[in-house]
């Protein structure tokens, strides 16, 4: 096999990312002549320099022949001096290349993600976007966009509705929100920031005056919506980058150790663990991070034995004394 | 280098996408830059690995003959409306969307699949501005060692054998993959079970080794993964169970069930906490309401049916066990079941 099969240049692209994106650079410098290579290099998501990578491959291509009337022919003192780009001599190449199965399902699943958090407006140009995409992809709409499903838990048609106006009206909401960790029901004023998707949920951050934080609040948790008449303040916050998972959120925050039995191996791959490792008796011995000890607290219970605390020794005491609790309840209602 | 290579496959989408007629390999050695130098054994080589380039690429390459009398050699272009993307318009609301939901993918090889649509698109004149809707982020991710060989195995339709959970060596045709709750799944036909099976992506042991060539096998033109997916989903609720619940508390439970009518509390044959709202919750598995059930501790007492009753009360007993040093009194616990009738 020769070293070419894989070769890749010095910026680590390989020659197959590279003539993809020539053949979409060609047609969009000549719909775009004298754009500059910083707005070029931004459209196409690379850094300038693969930009001005790009041209130094492209002007040595062109009709066979490659006598100078056939090179695609670009202004390097423009590109040089001004940062402009004028591309020309390149007129058989007018559209971009079809949407291969691979691109074409990348969107399509990404618009079906985004479709789970919105409401009628946007769901209705999503569709659209849909329709349209699956009717341009290379081997058939049917093909490609039966071949993978992405599922969004999103909250109802009225959550989602409402959280959209509030954010395009700038107004303050009143949820009542239920906080699974802490099994119970709130009630709250907040200013939407922003709508997010992650691990397939839909989620809400917003700036909660109860908690007077920026709170991230699950789509369908939201029990009841209502969108207030008061505007939104302005608010100086950096929302995280959730690209990073919750893991990154978890970071700072206590280990705890915990033997799983078989029964309850699963949450090893439910839950972000940082390390996991196989036990003699067919169990698992994870390190997960806790920033809140009544989630771990519902875990245990819920486990019901089938997970037991090896470090810090008493981290759940708690749930066997809320177990304890519970069983003098019903004792005490036995009578 | 790869800026010749660049250069090369360019160069000959160039040649054969221009050509009227089908140009014969040695015609394409002669014309296009970069071939002319090599031995012939070596240009045979590159060649044919330009073409697999030019297929992975997605440019449709015709074979056919270049001449009536010469038949045998055979002759290769590209046909232009196979090649160039339809025309395809999409409005200012349209094109917002696909700019915010182009910022989905974070699994590196699909979010490059995704630029590159991008780009394809622009170079159309579409203009995707994703500022409209700004405020929103739409994430995709696929964490799985064994996403990326089984997505182009799906697209490929390549069979695939993994290792699954428990050790067993899976041979599976797919079809799909779904992903629901972040987690994915790859549906397809397991070719040693006949049948049709899917599998946990978290669940596959080892990085997924393709066993046939692409095109190996053709997926069900009616494939629906979506029902697919839902017939692994939880089972319909048979039963319902009777809770009383903490004021403000176990929304969870609250939300799925409905209020006890009055006349109905009073044939009831357990007490309840004072103050508690008493609410049927429909169920499908009582292992699992057992468990959600015990994770809400005094927050939520059974009621019926007594199954329930007796597994919740056994649960929270094993837990009560696990405590590190024994509390200072330990309260006797009666038997609910027996005894509990007034």
């Amino acid at each position: 096999m020769s070293p070419e099969k894989t070769e890749k240049s010095a910026t680590g692209q390989t020659a197959q990312a590279q003539v993809r994106r020539l053949l979409s650079l060609i047609p969009y410098l000549r719909q775009h002549d004298g754009a500059s290579i910083a707005d070029v290099a931004e459209a196409f998501g690379v850094p300038p320099k693969r930009i001005r990578e790009d041209l130094n491959v492209l002007w040595m291509c062109g009709l066979p022949g490659l006598s100078p009337g056939d090179l695609i022919d670009i202004d390097m003192d423009a590109v040089d001096g001004e940062g402009v780009i004028h591309l020309s001599n390149a007129d058989y190449l007018t559209r971009p290349l079809r949407l291969s199965a691979d691109e074409a399902l990348a969107l399509i699943l990404a618009l079906r993600t985004l479709r789970g958090v919105t409401a009628t407006g946007d769901r209705d140009a999503i569709d659209r976007a849909l329709a349209k995409l699956e009717s341009v992809a290379a081997e058939g709409p049917d093909r490609v966009a039966g071949q993978a499903e992405v599922a969004v838990t999103g909250g109802g048609e009225d959550t989602r509705a409402t959280v959209t106006e509030a954010l395009r009206r700038g107004k303050r909401l009143e949820l009542t929100y239920d906080v699974a960790s802490r099994a119970e029901t709130t009630h709250r004023f907040v200013d939407p920031l922003r709508v997010f998707v992650l691990e397939g949920y839909g989620y809400l951050d917003a700036l909660c005056y109860l908690a007077n934080a920026v709170r991230s609040f699950r789509l369908d948790r939201i029990a009841s919506i209502r969108i207030t008449d008061t505007d939104v303040a302005e608010h100086q916050v950096q929302l995280r980058d959730v690209t990073k998972g919750w893991f990154d959120a978890l970071k700072d925050a206590p280990l705890v150790t915990l033997a799983l039995d078989r029964a309850a191996a699963w949450v090893a791959e439910y839950y972000p663990m940082e390390s996991v490792t196989p036990a003699d008796d067919g169990g698992l011995t994870v390190t997960t991070r806790v920033s809140d000890p009544a989630w771990l607290r519902g875990l245990l219970l819920r486990l019901g034995g089938g997970a037991q605390v090896l470090s810090p020794e008493d981290a759940g005491d708690s749930a066997a004394d809320a177990a304890s609790e519970a069983l003098d309840q019903y004792a005490a209602l036995a009578g | 280098m790869a800026p010749r290579k660049t250069e090369r496959i360019l160069n000959l989408t160039i040649c054969l996408l221009v050509t009227r007629s089908f140009l014969p390999k040695s015609r394409i050695r002669e014309i296009v830059e970069g071939y002319h130098d090599l031995s012939d054994q070596a240009f045979e080589r590159t060649f044919e690995r330009d073409k697999e380039e030019l297929r992975k690429l997605g440019i449709p390459l015709q074979v056919g003959s270049f001449d009536a009398f010469f038949d045998d050699e055979p002759g290769y272009r590209i046909e232009r409306s196979a090649f160039e993307l339809p025309s395809i318009e999409l409005d200012a609301e349209e094109a917002a969307v696909v700019g915010v939901a182009a910022r989905s993918w974070q699994h590196t090889a699909v979010a490059e699949s995704t630029r590159s649509a991008l780009a394809k698109l622009r170079a159309a004149g579409i203009e995707p501005d994703a500022s409209r809707l700004g405020a929103l982020e739409p994430n995709v991710s696929a964490n799985e060692p064994a996403f990326e060989p089984l997505w182009h195995a799906v697209l490929d339709r390549a069979r695939v054998c993994f290792t699954y959970r428990g050790g067993t060596t899976r041979t599976l045709e797919p079809w799909g993959m779904t992903s629901n709750k972040g987690r994915w799944y790859v549906i397809g036909h397991d070719t040693d079970r006949r049948a049709t099976r899917m599998f946990k992506l978290s669940r596959i042991l080892d990085t997924p080794r393709r066993v046939s060539k692409e095109g190996a096998y053709e997926v069900p033109a009616d494939l629906d993964l979506r029902a697919l997916a839902r017939s692994l989903a939880p089972e319909e609720p048979r039963a319902a169970a009777v809770i009383a619940i903490r004021p403000g508390r176990a929304p969870g439970l609250r939300r799925n069930g409905r209020p006890v009518e009055a006349e109905r509390l009073g044939q009831l044959s357990h007490a309840w906490p004072p103050g508690f709202d008493v609410v049927e919750v429909p169920y499908a598995d009582l292992g699992y309401l057992c468990e959600e059930v015990v994770g809400y501790a005094a927050d939520a007492v059974v009621l019926e049916p007594a199954e329930l009753r007796t597994a919740v009360i056994e649960q929270l007993r094993r837990v009560a066990a696990t405590r590190s040093a024994p509390r200072h009194y330990a309260p006797s616990v009666g038997s609910p079941v027996e005894g509990a009738v007034r």
